[in-house]
């Protein structure tokens, strides 16, 4: 294996690709989103996304925050060659809904926000609640993990140039003539 | 932002590797030879070290106390002495006016005023109590796995090296790069592709 902090600036692009890729296949490919465990889900934007421009020198950023905000400029900004580099994302299974922020460059979670938890029967009310959390916490590392490897398995092989890359250009077009 | 918050931040970790058996034993061992201790009464400006989940101002790692379901569960604190610069710069004319008064003279040398400004910040470290930061993290033995309750660079890179220097096992913290090497079954000539590949270009295709 590489070296932990060459690899982390040499593969950044790869979790901004994610992200990019995810935006699409939720709107465009959600079938091939599962989970292990085969449980129907829902997941979306939130309120907010951050879109980074790293291919020319410069660095451009767009910042699009609000409930039900318009991604506009999210596409235009995809279209200039910027990837996602940060994602709100909403994630339900059933009734139960969890909140959460993903950076690109790490997949690390933030401002995550959990159902709300029933009474702990517990005997130890501390140890119950903490099981109880980490069960939640879990579904929301299993689904990262899950996606990221569905996105991995096309990321390197042939059918990522061939397929997912013209797909994700021509939503890119469509979403800007919309 | 703990464990318990109602909204938490998380960066994972694969840990490499296994304990001595017995594990419980072997991870008491770890967090008792690397346990916080308390510097209000000394000129240290920081220090960390392993303390209880449950009583993070106190810490104790006696009778398995850190074990919930099958996760080991404590928190990592990292103390720090913050001294506002006003106080140093308050306390540092005072002395070297007084300095000046006992020896008769117009100016100090560079190296006296040097001293003088260490020697402040050494008394004021003594009167000034460190304030605590709590991380909380969890590990889970079985499934070779750590969840670190912060997405701080400092807090995270001072886990990771006290993790190695407690239990001398790697943790790797997952990544892009690292989470597609390690986690995602690749074959072997997946992993060659993984290490050519080079950022897509959606534009222009």
């Amino acid at each position: 294996m590489l070296d932990i902090s060459v690899a982390y600036n040499r593969y950044k692009f790869l979790g901004d690709e994610f992200l990019t890729w995810l935006w699409f296949s939720m709107e465009k490919d959600r079938d091939q989103l599962i989970t292990p465990d085969k449980e129907p889900f829902s997941i979306e934007i939130g309120n907010r996304i951050v879109l980074e421009n790293r291919i020319n020198e410069a660095v451009e950023s767009i910042t699009i925050k609000g409930d039900d905000a318009g991604l506009e400029e999210g596409f235009l900004s995809l279209q200039k060659g910027s990837l996602v580099t940060e994602l709100h994302l909403i994630y339900k299974i059933g009734n139960q809904e969890w909140k959460f922020n993903i950076k690109g460059e790490s997949l690390s979670c933030s401002g995550l926000k959990h159902p709300d938890i029933g009474v702990v029967e517990s005997g130890d009310r501390v140890e119950g609640l903490v099981l109880e959390k980490l069960f939640l916490y879990e579904k929301v590392s299993t689904l990262i993990d899950s996606l990221f490897k569905i996105f991995i398995g096309v990321r390197v092989k042939s059918k990522w140039q061939t397929e997912a890359v013209p797909a994700i250009h021509k939503w890119i077009q469509l979403s800007l003539k919309k | 932002m703990g464990l318990l918050s109602s909204s938490v931040s998380i960066t994972r970790y694969k840990v490499e590797g296994k304990l001595e058996e017995p594990v419980v034993e072997a991870v008491t061992r770890g967090l008792k030879n690397n346990i916080l201790h308390e510097i209000d009464d000394a000129d240290d400006e920081k220090t960390s070290g392993w303390t209880s989940f449950t009583n993070p101002f106190k810490p104790d790692f006696n009778g398995s106390s850190f074990l919930i379901g099958t996760h080991f569960v404590f928190s990592l604190r990292i103390d720090k002495k913050s001294i506002p610069s006003k106080i140093i710069q308050k306390y540092y004319v005072l002395e070297t006016t007084k300095k000046l008064a006992e020896s008769n003279r117009d100016f100090l040398s560079r190296n006296e005023k040097k001293i003088i400004k260490e020697h402040v910040i050494n008394v004021l470290s003594l009167r000034i109590p460190a304030t605590p930061n709590i991380y909380d993290l969890v590990w889970n033995y079985e499934e070779n796995y750590l969840w670190f309750f912060s997405n701080l660079k400092t807090a995270n890179e001072e886990l990771e090296t006290l993790f190695s220097k407690s239990f001398k096992l790697p943790l790797i913290r997952l990544f892009p790069y690292t989470m597609a090497d390690l986690t995602c079954d690749l074959s072997d000539a997946d992993r060659d592709v993984l290490l050519k590949i080079s950022p897509a270009e959606f534009t222009r295709y």
